[in-house]
């Protein structure tokens, strides 16, 4: 086989990355599960540890089980290479580690996953001196404004959590471009069989793995994949990847690695100096979760949009927010972003408020009240008083976080197995 | 032939059938892209030639370097190019008169009447790639850091290197 540019994703979603093993012949991809490895001579060691040829030498920087899944997620997303990670959040810190420096910072979309909020809002700016500010991304105009001098990124989520809200990803590839900065946007509930952000102008996207890609709840990991398409050296913005390397004898990363150097340094400095590496174990299972990947999300978006149809009709439900229904604002912005569906998180309103919340989550049976989302079983929460609870009200609102409000992850159960558990559960919340 | 796309059954077969490679603008400071180019391709057994008249007479990893590719006392089987596009015009025609037979544009390098005269007189011309990265696409090493080979293999992945072909 040659050119995967003529494989079909459902294709590469089973075969990027995952040769046959060459040591062994073993068809699936092996879990090397092993720290370090031998090196050939001296001579050898010397060429990798100089990055003058790729290889393996300590599995905090590269792992052939975890390198595997790397390459399926660059191809699947249509990047350069890709560095995988512990989980979500370190994806976002490796993210924006070659890009930020003490003192910049990044206009962030304020529709996003709670503990990306956290992350960015209390310990990016106290560790690192990274600061976020936090914008309505459905004015560009605002978007524009608050880039700065030393703002290094944008951020945002394509399908954004806890729901409904699909970001303008052309709009805003178009804003980072004129700006000369990586727009970066984080594809986890799309996954890239919904949504191949670097298609509409990302360079850089990240994933928590944890969810649809793994697919049954078993691994944390995360990744980020860059488009290998910015120019890192164009106005001097970004120092770690232009200017010489300390580390490794003043070399300069984007000179000699050109359109492979933020994953190179991604692993060479990130993973060696951060740390955040991903178990072999876990990018196994999130390997064999991605084969089935395009199957799970077809059956997750008709039963998100059959049960979004149903709380729409329901008498104690306020409103619905699922960029697939007919009366969502993103409905456009889904059907030129999500054509495949509008994926399966979304949240909806009670009338009956907080209280109302509370009681329904401890109403539902088939349902699961976890703290996750995207797995093959369908999860409830309610994020005021769990995921978005560290934040303040106007933070929560802000966030489509309130108080009557309830995140689904609809699973790939029979619907009507879903629908009447929701249904039963209404009843018990209302009474 | 057109230079926006290159099949890798064409990429493997240039590769595959070259031996001895001159580099032109080669450097003998190891952190600079040459330098990785020439010392990668020498340890997968092709015999390198480095050529760049401010280092010509001394050696870069124990080969002689040459000032000009009419220096040469015989003929590289490639002509690998780390100068810019206009230079490499130059290059190009001077690949030709040495007898090389194969021209090579690195990443980033693009000069398209160079390769016009090049195919004119019977060379193979590629550009805008470094050999080092599609040796290690095509055969099995880049995605060893993450990076996209681009390539899918169901079946036994070739792992003959051009050690093993000669």
């Amino acid at each position: 086989m040659s050119d995967q540019k003529t494989f079909g994703f459902e294709t590469r979603a089973i075969h990027a990355g995952a040769a046959p093993d060459p040591a062994t012949g073993a068809r699936q991809v092996p879990i090397y599960q092993t720290t370090a490895y031998v090196f050939e001579d001296a001579d050898d060691a010397a060429s990798l540890f100089n990055l003058q040829k790729v290889g393996y030498i300590y599995s905090r920087l590269t792992n052939p089980t975890v390198s595997a899944l790397e390459e399926r997620m660059a191809n699947l997303e249509g990047g350069a290479g890709a560095t995988c990670t512990g989980s979500g959040h370190a994806a976002q810190m490796m993210a924006l580690f070659p890009l930020m420096a003490p003192g910049d910072d990044f206009v962030s979309s304020n529709k996003l996953y709670g503990g990306s909020i956290n992350q960015f809002r209390n310990s990016f700016p106290r560790a690192f001196g990274w600061n976020a500010s936090f914008v309505d991304f459905d004015d560009l105009d605002a978007v524009k404004r608050a880039i700065g001098p030393k703002t290094k990124a944008i951020f945002c989520e394509s399908l954004a959590n806890p729901g409904g809200v699909v970001s303008d990803l052309e709009a805003l590839g178009r804003i980072a471009a004129d700006a000369g900065i990586p727009l970066i946007v984080d594809n986890t509930l799309a996954t890239p069989y919904l949504c191949r952000p670097i298609e509409w102008g990302a360079t850089l996207v990240v994933h928590s793995t944890t969810k649809f890609l793994s697919g049954n709840g078993t691994s944390l990991g995360g990744v980020v994949i860059d488009s290998g398409a910015f120019d890192w050296s164009k106005d001097g913005k970004f120092p770690a990847l232009t200017e010489p390397e300390p580390g490794y004898h003043g070399l300069r990363f984007h000179e000699t690695f050109g359109h492979l150097a933020f994953t190179i340094h991604g692993h060479a400095v990130g993973l060696r100096d951060l740390g955040p590496s991903q178990a072999p174990l876990n990018a196994f299972l999130t390997l064999n979760g991605i084969e089935t990947l395009p199957l799970r999300m077809e059956r997750h978006c008709a039963n998100a949009l059959a049960v979004a149809r149903f709380l729409e009709g329901h008498p104690a439900v306020a409103w619905v927010s699922y960029a697939g229904l007919e009366s969502s604002k993103y409905r456009t912005a889904a059907a030129k972003y999500l054509p495949g569906g509008a994926g399966s998180v979304f949240t909806f309103g009670l009338k009956g408020g907080y209280q109302a919340g509370v009681k329904l989550v401890e109403s539902v049976e088939l349902f699961s009240h976890v703290a996750n989302l995207g797995d093959s079983r369908s999860l409830i929460i309610h994020p005021a008083s769990t995921t978005h609870r560290q934040l303040p009200p106007e933070a929560q609102a802000m966030a489509g976080a309130g108080p009557e409000v309830i995140r689904l992850s609809i699973g790939i159960e029979t619907a009507a197995d879903i629908i009447a558990d929701l249904d039963r559960a209404l009843a018990a919340a209302a009474g | 032939m057109t230079h926006d796309t290159y099949t890798d059954a064409f990429i493997r077969d240039v590769l595959g059938r070259v031996r001895s490679i001159a580099l032109v603008g080669a450097s003998d400071d190891p952190v600079r892209a040459s330098y990785f180019v020439l010392k990668y391709l020498m340890d997968k057994g092709y015999r390198m030639i480095p050529v760049n008249p401010k280092l010509a007479g001394g050696t870069i990893l124990g080969q002689r370097v040459y000032a000009s590719l009419a220096d040469l006392p015989e003929a590289p089987d490639m002509v690998d190019i780390f100068r810019n596009a206009k230079a490499a015009g130059g290059i190009v025609d001077e690949a030709i008169a040495a007898g090389a037979r194969v021209v090579w544009m690195q990443l980033g390098v693009r000069n398209d009447e160079a390769a016009a005269r090049a195919e004119a007189a019977g060379l193979t011309a590629v550009m805008n790639r470094c050999p080092k990265i599609e040796y290690q696409r095509l055969f099995g090493e880049i995605g060893r850091i993450g990076i996209n080979s681009n390539v899918l293999f169901g079946a036994r992945r070739p792992t003959k290197t051009f050690k093993k072909l000669i």
